[in-house]
């Protein structure tokens, strides 16, 4: 008999590295009391209106499968909802997809569009998932770096250098996560001249599009000639408060929706049907709320970014998301370290910076979605931490 | 009185929490302190900061329960001055909480807290009821408070979410 271990696993999926979150997050929640500034997802709960709209159509026995792109009551109101708010026309019979997040939007987006070893340009510090899903899909993650001094904002030139003959697409978050930078509309003019000019393709993630502070937000297919080489993605986890829903969609070129489509066809069949008929209520009643959620957001920024700089800890101040991304390397300490000596000394859970990539060292993430309460008791003991570095 | 947008904010916060510390609002609102002790002693001075206090759940203090009902009042009213001077007579009342003016089927909308049922039942009959221009009163008392301005009463919302996520 062999003596070495057969393994059952794809080699990809063997090869996939876990996530840091993941690591963190079990470490975190082997104690107690801790406050957690660690958590990407709103602290409201879903708006009643939204919640009640789910009830009633349970109640109503609407608990079959609908189409496979989703409702088209659902399409359509998404439709109307970015046009109004973004500029952006689609037509809801054949260029929208509803999905089971914008995770899944993102997975149908790149394995409808990625051949054996197509590169995918992947903007860092990011979102943790998206190279894994390029490798799932069985292209090639390539980061760029984004740099502080640029408060985190891509520029053209970094894409240009990276990109070689096999480069597919570029995938942007906008607002970011983690650094809650937002790129404005003369920003993403010049990234779309690079686009074009190298014939790329872009996934542009744009589920924090509601919850930009300071100034107007530009979706990316809205730049000239862009909507025919974008696929836009977003969702209702963020704006709305339902990350337990399950629910996003992709809007974008014809061919490449269908193509999406198919595959979700075949793996998923339809997103769940309450939550479409949530959904609906959220789109068309739901911009109260969003306004109520999205000014107290904005306030905590202003606090968490005051409460930083009084530490003397550098930190841009971001422009969207919920998230903050300070510098702390005037301590000396790595990521981490930081990370894990601030949790354990003061049970504080922020995320390494260096799970969202490479040019995230340096740094931590966290999140302002949480109470004023927790968010003041945090910010004290951070305080304290930071200042046994400063002697 | 036209406000600018940052002293509304101010103001909502305020009415959430009047509790805060000068130096979080000064960070919520991206002020300095000075600014927000200005905007303050304007809105006190405005009168449009009457006061500042706290939501109390009275039901949960032991020996203190007390009750509180809501009258509704129609009244004939003055000459000259409508509904105003009957409405100043009863809101000068240590024991009337509230008076509002109402549409509808009665005039004046007066909530009282007492000790006791009694308590109050003696203020209907022996104060409220005998001014001359009452015509009558309904009374109704309140049994249970759920939400009372804005507030929820005994209902923890927990954080339901994991400790760190994507
Ligand atoms: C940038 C970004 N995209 C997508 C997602 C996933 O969203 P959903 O809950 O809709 O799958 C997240 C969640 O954290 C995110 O931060």
């Amino acid at each position: 008999m062999s003596t070495k271990q057969k393994t059952y696993l794809s080699k990809t999926v063997e090869q996939l590295k876990p996530s840091g979150i993941r690591r963190f997050f079990e470490l975190a929640s082997t104690m107690d009391n801790v406050i957690s500034l660690g958590v990407g997802e709103p602290d409201f709960v879903t708006p009643w209106n939204v919640i009640e709209a789910s009830y009633h159509a349970l109640e109503q026995g609407y608990t079959a499968y609908t189409a496979n792109a989703g409702m088209i009551e659902l399409r359509e109101e998404v439709s109307r909802y970015l046009k109004s708010n973004y500029e952006v026309e689609y037509n809801p019979e054949n260029e929208l997809i509803v999905t089971v997040g914008a995770s899944e939007a993102i997975d149908l987006a790149l394995r409808a569009i990625i051949n054996p070893g197509d590169e995918v340009i992947v903007v860092e510090p990011s979102f943790v998932a998206y190279s894994p899903i390029v490798s799932l899909a069985g292209g090639f993650p390539v980061p760029v770096q984004t740099d502080s001094k640029d408060a985190f904002k891509l520029q053209p030139e970094q894409i240009e250098k990276t990109i070689t003959s096999k480069t597919k697409a570029i995938i942007l978050c906008n607002p970011n996560n983690p650094t809650g930078t937002v790129l404005g509309k003369e920003e993403l003019i010049k990234i779309a001249s690079v686009v074009e000019k190298y014939d790329l393709i872009v996934l542009s993630d744009e589920i924090y599009a509601e919850l930009t502070y300071d100034e107007e937000f530009t979706s990316f297919p809205s730049i000239k000639r862009m909507k025919e080489r974008t696929i836009l993605i977003s969702g209702f986890s963020k704006a709305f408060a339902m990350t337990g829903w399950r629910l996003g969609y992709a809007a974008g070129p014809k061919e490449i929706i269908q193509a999406m489509i198919k595959i979700h066809q075949y793996t998923i069949m339809s997103a769940p049907t309450m939550a479409q008929h949530a959904a609906i209520e959220a789109l068309t009643n739901g911009e109260r709320s969003v306004r109520e959620m999205k000014k107290s957001y904005r306030q905590r920024r202003n606090f968490v970014v005051h409460s930083f700089h009084e530490m003397g800890l550098s930190c841009h101040i971001p422009g969207g998301a919920f998230y903050v991304f300070p510098s702390i390397s005037e301590t000396g300490l790595t990521s981490e370290e930081f990370a894990e000596q601030l949790l354990r000394k003061e049970k504080v859970a922020v995320v390494p910076g260096n799970v969202f990539g490479k040019s995230g060292e340096g740094y931590i993430r966290c999140s302002y979605a949480t109470s004023m309460k927790q968010l003041e008791e945090a910010m004290k003991r951070i305080a304290r931490f930071v200042s046994e570095f400063k002697k | 009185m036209v406000l600018e947008k940052k002293e509304i904010e101010f103001l909502e916060l305020l009415e959430k929490n009047g509790r805060m510390e000068v130096e979080t609002l000064a960070k919520l609102l991206d002020m300095d302190v000075k600014e927000i002790e200005k905007m303050m002693d304007k809105l006190e001075k405005e009168k449009i900061i009457l006061g500042y206090s706290a939501i109390v759940d009275w039901a949960k203090v032991l020996d203190y329960e007390g009750v509180t009902a809501m009258i509704d009042v129609k009244v004939t009213p003055k000459r000259g001055v409508g509904f105003d001077k009957v409405a100043e007579r009863i809101y000068r009342f240590p024991e009337v909480k509230a008076v509002y003016l109402m549409s509808g089927a009665y005039d004046l909308s007066v909530s009282v807290q007492g000790r006791t049922m009694s308590e109050i039942g003696r203020f209907v009959s022996e104060k409220l009821s005998t001014l001359d221009s009452v015509i009558s009163t309904t009374t109704h008392f309140i049994l249970k408070k759920y939400k009372h301005d804005g507030v929820i009463f005994d209902h923890e919302e927990d954080d339901r979410r994991i400790v760190v996520t994507p």
